[in-house]
């Protein structure tokens, strides 16, 4: 069955992969002229029947109409919206395997990057539904987890062409129920430390007290290097501490999950302490209660349009969250936490428009170029630019509609999701199925005829949840 | 600014009207005037006037007469429908998913037929002004139906579920039908389970897991057959010492074909066994989930077996399935004729119904089917399209008054009537929103 699986699979990403870049070759980014569309910019208003010209993988020219290349290929969107490609903040796809290295609450050694499935087919649902850029994140068992990466869609590329190029690595945090396992136990074993809000605050700061006290060793041998010491002895080396001592020297951000307005104040004042920058609180279900704390001390906010009530730290949830905290000053996101939720971030964004009453404009960067600032990345992604990367999403309606559905989405000037060309390979796909299907059962049937054995039955696999949405136990406190 | 000032003046309305709030009890007559009205019976009125007397329609049409006394609300810019009906919810049994202790939605046991839905409804949950806010005037609490609390298994034979209004000081005040159909969890064969002990998962072998199954249905044949013994010997009377059982008791109006059963099933194999199952056992069946039922669509058609259908806003079941098939299953369940309701199958996600058929409306489905499937069609399904479901004179006054279109996530209500009655649409949400707006600067 898995070799089924696998064939099944395997043909079907070929498939799909070829017909993404049937137009180019691998390596010669196509030059693409998108003519006659509402052009979302988001940073610089919106131009009807507009035009956007691509080269090299980078938006060349934008407006009313452009000087494109006789030989360019056209995109007509009469009647269709460009936005920029949709930014997830928060989401765990394309890791291979766990998202949780739940067995210590230190967990700063383990690391997405390393662990990227390019194969799997959520990075393709997910631009299916217009995201071109996501930030993989470790889970939330843990205090402090395990160290993320952004990634660029690019579906049908190997998983180290995935990385956003030059976007700064970050870790992962947890605050409240999950790092104190306050939703599941595991049976024989005893409660882990930290197993309240105190706990999770001292498992931090011990952490970075152990982190600070080793930079200060890795400082003075630098030192006594550069002063001609050839004696010196280099300290031991603690891939634990690494990264913190990264998060200290500001080369890495620190992404934290949290919920309650207690927890997302003792960050602050830990970070405050040792000299760091949260650079973006995940979740923050609580944000509006706080948001003037969160905006003076300059903090993003990456939240869910209308999750509530599954646990109790998501009690006090409210669907204004993302519109109070952005009139109160405060750089806000909305986030999925799941793949499935990905797929209409557009619709999740427009929902602050009628909770809370942000404007069109405010409401579409919460996905594009408000996520792009979180993640430092906004130089290059976010909004429709000159200059900035051709990641752009066609829709046949206005995106902040639960009536639009994407058409075409592009990363670095590809079109990687094509509905059209999606829907007109069903059918090859479907009968490719069949096909290897039928081989492998004449395959089985001669080896049963062989062995004289009945050959297993396909089986069900239910998928444990992964998201935040499952109430922390399933995967040990995922998100 | 002119919107924010709408948003303010329609608030103050309804802040207003919020006295009125609740629940049924003053005989009060409502006009609905110059308004759009979607009756869903029939064609729409550009320009019509809606009446609510006694908690139900009084009349509805283009040219009707205001009773004397009635309260007039202008609808000019309006438009009017029946409110939105979600047939799968945990609404009322479950407050905190993740609290045991605020969950009363599934019960230990494999076989509970006699456990009643209406019997646990807290009509102080939180979660039914925050419902209601979103344009659900009535639901179906659903035993054993899964959502965030269900942790552990399902009951093959989970209770019964009841039809509620949104709106009311007791479980009395809100009921619409007590008893509405039988939960059924239809076995399957599982070989591969998430671990919730070690966070694995945990794979075993198939025999094992198929002997599970045969030993489910078995029992469940069992149940059946003991069911009609029963209602059998109560039809003729018993002896004077005939032992009561509420079990079976429970059981007998579905072995009569009175109780419909409500199927949980996705797969198609599991559907097609569910099928085969109330076929021999002369069961009324509506299946609930179905997010394979378009493999099965002719059977469904043929042996005119209803679906409500999960939210279609949801990854495909196999990876190698096209990436949109859940959300283009609604408009293919149509084309081949099979009757199709949407639910939520959730609590705090129910206020996303209207974004499921809307998304199943921008993937191929007719618009009125999409709003149909989440008004007339579950109240269809589920025998209550006498009460509710459609704008018609003697149904219950379950009635939204809108700025657009009640499935767009952008809409604001501007009236709520549950049983007729003015409700407010004030909420947990709407309340921290406005005591943290009103935090001063720090």
């Amino acid at each position: 069955m898995n070799c089924l699986r696998f064939a099944v699979l395997t043909a079907f990403t070929l498939s799909v992969a070829s017909h993404a870049t049937l137009a180019t070759p691998p390596d010669v980014s196509p030059v693409i002229v998108i003519q006659n569309a509402t052009i979302l910019t988001v940073t610089k208003g919106t131009i009807e029947r507009g035009s956007i010209l691509i080269k090299d993988g980078k938006i060349s020219e934008v407006g009313p109409s452009v000087k494109a290349p006789k030989d360019a290929m056209v995109i007509d969107a009469e009647g269709k919206f460009v936005t920029p490609g949709i930014i997830d903040c928060h989401s765990h796809i394309a890791i291979d395997g766990s998202v949780n290295e739940g067995s210590i609450s230190v967990s700063s050694i383990a690391n997405t990057a390393e662990v990227l499935n390019s194969d799997d087919v959520d990075i393709y649902r997910d631009l299916a539904g217009g995201v071109t850029t996501a930030n993989i994140l470790h889970g939330s068992a843990n205090s402090i987890g395990g160290q993320t990466v952004v990634i660029k869609l690019r579906w049908s590329q190997p998983a180290a062409r995935l990385p956003f190029e030059g976007a700064l690595p970050g870790i992962k945090f947890a605050l409240g129920e999950n790092p104190k396992r306050s939703n599941f136990s595991i049976p024989g074993q005893p409660k882990r430390y930290p197993a309240t809000r105190m706990g999770v605050e001292e498992t931090i700061r011990g952490a970075f007290t152990e982190a600070r006290d080793y930079k200060h060793s890795w400082d003075a041998y630098n030192k006594k290097i550069a002063a001609g010491d050839k004696s010196a002895l280099p300290p031991r080396r603690d891939l634990r501490l690494d990264p913190l001592v990264e998060v200290l020297e500001g080369k890495r951000y620190v992404h934290s999950h949290c919920y309650r307005e207690d927890e997302i104040l003792m960050l602050l004042r830990v970070a405050k302490e040792f000299g760091f920058k949260v650079r973006t609180f995940q979740h923050i279900l609580e944000g509006y209660k706080v948001a003037d704390e969160l905006a003076s001390a300059g903090v993003g906010a990456s939240t869910f349009s209308d999750w509530w009530a599954y646990k109790v730290e998501a009690y006090d949830a409210i669907p204004y969250n993302a519109a109070l905290m952005t009139k109160r000053g405060v750089l806000v996101s909305i986030n999925s936490d799941d793949a499935e939720e990905a797929t209409h971030l557009n619709q999740e964004a427009a929902k602050s428009m009628k909770f809370g009453g942000l404007t069109h404009d405010e409401a579409l960067k919460l996905v594009t170029i408000n996520p792009a600032m979180q993640l430092g990345i906004d130089k290059r992604v976010g909004s429709i630019e000159v200059g900035k990367d051709a990641d752009l999403v066609i829709y046949n309606h206005d995106p902040l509609s639960a009536y639009a559905v994407v058409q075409k989405t592009l990363v670095d000037g590809r079109v990687l999701f094509d509905r059209d060309k999606d829907i007109a390979g069903r059918a090859a796909l479907e009968k490719e199925k069949n096909d290897l299907i039928a081989k492998e059962k004449a395959a089985a049937k001669k080896s049963e005829e062989k062995k004289g054995e009945q050959p297993k039955k396909p089986e069900e696999k239910p998928k444990p949840p992964s998201s935040d949405r499952a109430a922390a136990p399933a995967n040990g406190g995922a998100q | 600014m002119p919107r924010q000032l709408v948003i303010v003046a329609s608030l103050a309305l309804l802040a207003s009207v919020s006295a009125y709030a609740q629940t049924p009890q003053a005989a009060t007559t409502y006009a609905i005037t110059h308004a759009k009205i979607f009756t869903l019976a029939g064609s729409t009125i550009d320009d019509g006037t809606l009446v609510i007397q006694d908690g139900k329609i009084a009349a509805v049409g283009a040219s009707i007469e205001i009773p004397a006394g009635a309260q007039v609300i202008d609808g000019k810019g309006l438009q009017v429908y029946p409110g939105l009906f979600d047939a799968v919810t945990q609404m009322g049994l479950s407050e905190i998913g993740a609290v045991s202790a605020t969950v009363d939605s599934s019960e230990t046991g494999n076989f509970n037929p006699d456990v009643v839905a209406a019997s646990a409804v807290s009509p102080s949950s939180e979660h039914i002004p925050v419902t209601r806010a979103s344009g659900i005037t009535e639901v179906l609490a659903v035993p054993a139906s899964g959502g965030f609390d269900s942790s552990g298994s399902r009951a093959v034979l989970g209770g019964q579920a009841s039809a509620f209004s949104l709106a009311g000081w007791t479980m009395d005040d809100m009921q619409i039908k007590r008893s509405v159909a039988m939960v059924v969890n239809f076995p399957t064969i599982q070989t591969r389970s998430f671990d919730f002990a070690t966070l694995s998962r945990k794979e075993r072998p198939y025999a094992e897991a198929k002997q599970e199954f045969e030993k489910n249905l078995n029992e469940l044949t069992d149940w059946i057959d003991r069911a009609r013994h029963y209602a059998q010997a109560i039809g003729h009377g018993g002896p004077s010492d005939f032992e009561r059982d509420v079990k079976l008791e429970a059981l007998a109006p579905v072995v009569r074909g009175q109780l419909p059963v409500l199927v949980f099933a996705d797969r198609a194999r599991d559907i097609r066994n569910a099928v085969e199952f109330c076929d021999k056992q002369k069961l009324k069946m509506i299946l609930a989930g179905g997010q394979e039922a378009y493999k099965v669509k002719d059977l469904l058609r043929s042996k005119n077996i209803p679906v409500i259908l999960r939210p279609v806003l949801a990854l495909p079941l196999e990876e190698d399935d096209p990436y949109d098939r859940l959300l283009s299953q609604p408009a293919e369940l149509a084309q081949a004729g099979v009757r199709f309701a949407i639910g939520s199958f959730d609590n705090s996600f129910a206020r996303r119904l209207g974004q499921n058929a809307a998304n199943a409306s921008a993937h191929g489905l007719s618009y009125d089917d999409a709003l149909k499937s989440v008004t007339l069609y579950p109240a269809q399904i589920l025998g209550l399209a006498d009460q509710v479901g459609t704008l018609e004179t003697g149904k219950i006054a379950n009635v939204i008054v809108t700025n657009g279109d009640p499935l767009e996530l952008t809409t604001d209500l501007k009236y709520l009537f549950i049983k007729g009655q003015l409700t407010s649409t004030d909420n947990r949400h709407k309340r921290l929103f406005e005591k943290y707006s009103n935090r001063p600067k720090s």
